[in-house]
């Protein structure tokens, strides 16, 4: 009888190249590289005078940099123009596929991994962005890398590696509609926090995952990096394949039949060791907001800011203290009614139609108070236009959000989109960090209801309140 | 110059201040924990295409004002810990984005050494690719070594025989074998890899073969 394994352990075998001493040598089916994290790459290529092994298998966009405005006038900020530029004369002179700008296909990188059927269960992806831990949700191995990994995969197709642990999360009960994918997530980072996952590669599984639509799944991957874990990864089934059939660059005919018997061998098998486990349910579950600056920083939106004298480990109650004092917050009020500023909603986090669809739900019929600015940006060009042919567009516009061109935003404000010092914004982004979404900003992180929910009230609000 | 001689520059004995990142109530000071890479670069930087030059905004919202003028208190400004080439910190440091810039930065203005209770793991391994050493110890003796470091004692790290040397007292670290050597040698390891060609072109024959839809 052969050995149970994990869905991770058989990935992991599949491609590995070489064992070395201390180290193993794992193949890479899929690069994804966008304009921030790869010109030193290239560079380094260069001055090595090494070649890329598989242009083929690399697929390039630009997305942190670009603005979510007018597309038909000039990039006005000088440094991103040139590091756009960069990565499209990159990808000329080694061969890369590269998806310019104005293509409809243009869109944050973990968002058109997946509508292009690039991204494949059984897979191992990379890219130079922390949140490629998206591409889970499909059962592939998917993780951020830094800079000179990137130089090491486009030179040799591998990645040196070594392998991580394995960690099951379990999340049963039912999902209802006021609790979404970016709910189960942060539950699960408040429960384990942000370094709970050092050294795992997180499977999740139970009946709340299987429910969960692709997009959700991919919500719910795209945060494993948030709890510190390698990559996260969800079991394909069904509806991962009725997703990527007929995908441009989804494999087609015999190929793709032989494919899903191959993808439906993947699931871990019965039995299969894990080096650590938890279980959550949700049945009670509220909708849940950020309180801090760090992603772990979770309440109910019917809870109460954190007391530090109720902490008893030092560094954690002087982390508390710290964040409130940048928050602008009061230790034991509630925070639900906390005036905000902006919105946004987008990001490789929540960026696609199913969560522009939600929020919409909830703006339909109302209006953004006064007092706040808000915008969406859809996370592609397909996104956005599958919105605007089931008329999202109109409903938001109508209600007073701004509606935007695709790309990263606000989500990490390299572009024009950012907060101002001390604004307070309720975001479906990814990272609640000091200075993430512009210095002095205060960010709290929020599922696309709870986003529309809070534009409308003006302030940090129930969504439950709004059904 | 860019940044491919840096990374190879090797790893020997460092001896240096250490700043320690501290969060204070006024009375204990504690470790500050989860020092994420929008903190250490903030995104504004990222927009380079070179390796070098970051150090200068390193840290760069807790180091500067709004106006661009020094913070008095923070550590990194104090006199004495201008010339850091050791940080000490707490939990979870490197945690966030997956950002070279951050090491890049840390190298830049000087730091070789972080020491650290735990890292986030894309920042590990960004620091073994720039010839930073990140060193695990516990949160107990990082703030012994702080308190050592607060009264102007430099510290000694010898990568090869795992020792710290701070004052009278002695600490041995952990680390593993694959990491010291590529720090220690200073090796090119995608030089290293491509020795390997005939692995990786014989595994992508058989993937052909046995797992032909991931070929594009």
């Amino acid at each position: 009888m052969t050995e149970a394994k994990t869905i991770y352990d058989k990935i992991w075998d599949a491609h590995l190249v070489a064992d070395k001493d201390n180290y193993s040598l794992l193949y890479i089916d899929r690069h994804l590289i966008h304009e921030v994290t790869s010109p030193q790459a290239f560079e380094g290529l260069r001055m090595a005078g090494r070649n890329v092994r598989h242009p083929d298998k690399t697929l390039a966009v630009a997305d942190h940099n670009v603005p979510t405005t007018d597309r038909s006038v000039e990039i006005e900020d000088e440094e991103s123009k040139i590091q756009i530029e960069a990565l499209k004369n990159n990808c000329a002179e080694f061969g890369i596929n590269f998806i310019d700008m104005s293509d409809i296909r243009q869109g944050i990188v973990h968002i058109i991994g997946p509508e292009q059927g690039f991204t494949l269960p059984g897979s191992t992806i990379v890219c130079g962005d922390s949140h490629t831990s998206t591409h889970g949700a499909f059962g592939a191995l998917a993780h951020g890398i830094g800079t000179s990994e990137v130089e090491h995969v486009l030179a040799s197709q591998t990645l040196i590696q070594k392998k991580a642990k394995n960690f099951k999360v379990e999340i049963v009960g039912t999902l209802t509609d006021s609790i979404s994918a970016k709910d189960l997530a942060l539950s699960v980072i408040g429960a384990i926090g942000t370094a709970g996952g050092t050294g795992y590669v997180i499977e999740y599984m139970g009946n709340a995952v299987e429910s969960l639509s692709m997009e959700g799944r991919m919500t719910l991957c795209n945060l494993t990096i948030e709890a510190g874990a390698r990559a996260g990864l969800i079991a394909p089934d069904q509806k991962t394949f009725d997703y990527l059939k007929d995908r441009p660059l989804a494999p087609k005919g015999d190929i793709w039949d032989k494919a899903v018997s191959y993808w439906k061998t993947l699931p871990s098998d019965p039995g299969a060791h894990y080096d650590n486990s938890i279980k959550i349910d949700i049945d009670n579950l509220s909708p849940l907001v950020t309180w801090g600056t760090s992603p772990e920083d979770v309440i109910d939106i019917d809870g109460n800011i954190p007391k530090p004298e109720d902490i008893e480990d030092e560094a954690k109650k002087n982390a508390i203290r710290r964040s409130l004092d940048y928050m602008g917050l009061e230790a034991g009020e509630p925070i639900k009614g906390t005036k905000i500023d902006k919105v946004f909603i987008g990001s490789c986090t929540n960026g696609r139609i199913e969560d522009l669809r939600a929020a919409a739900s909830i703006v339909s019929q109302n209006k953004v108070s006064d007092h706040v600015n808000a915008i969406v940006v859809p996370g592609s060009g397909l996104v956005k236009a599958q919105a605007e042919n089931e008329g999202l567009d109109k409903i938001f516009i109508e209600a007073g959000f701004e509606w935007r061109e695709p790309g990263c935003s606000m989500c990490l404000a390299m572009n024009a989109d950012k907060l101002l010092p001390n604004e307070r914004c309720a975001s479906t982004s990814n990272r609640n960090f000091e200075g993430r979404q512009g210095r002095g900003g205060r960010t709290h992180l929020v599922s696309p209801k709870m986003a529309a929910a809070a534009a409308i009230a003006g302030c940090l609000a129930d969504v439950r309140d709004f059904s | 110059m860019l940044g491919i001689l840096v990374n190879m520059e090797k790893f020997s004995k460092i001896k240096g201040i250490a700043a320690p990142m501290l969060s204070s109530d006024g009375n204990q000071f504690s470790m500050m924990i989860n020092i994420d890479t929008d903190m250490i670069i903030p995104k504004q930087f990222l927009k380079t295409i070179k390796r070098t030059g970051l150090g200068k905004s390193l840290f760069h919202e807790m180091r500067y004002d709004f106006e661009g003028n020094e913070i008095e208190s923070f550590i990194l400004n104090k006199d004495i810990y201008r010339d850091s080439k050791i940080i000490l910190a707490g939990n979870n440091f490197g945690c966030g984005s997956s950002r070279e810039h951050a090491p890049w930065a840390l190298l830049d203005f000087g730091i070789r050494v972080i020491i650290a209770p735990s890292f986030a793991d894309i920042f590990y391994n960004n620091c073994f690719k720039n010839g930073i050493l990140p060193i695990q110890l516990s949160e107990k003796l990082i703030k012994e070594i702080s308190e050592s470091a607060l009264k102007g004692n430099e510290l000694q790290v010898s990568l090869s025989d795992q020792i710290i040397n701070c004052g009278n007292k002695e600490f041995s670290f952990e680390i593993d074998p694959s990491n010291k050597n590529f720090l220690m040698d200073g090796l090119d390891d995608i030089g290293l890899t491509l020795k390997d060609t005939n692995l990786i072109d014989s595994y992508e024959k058989d993937a052909d073969n046995n797992l032909p839809w991931y070929t594009l």
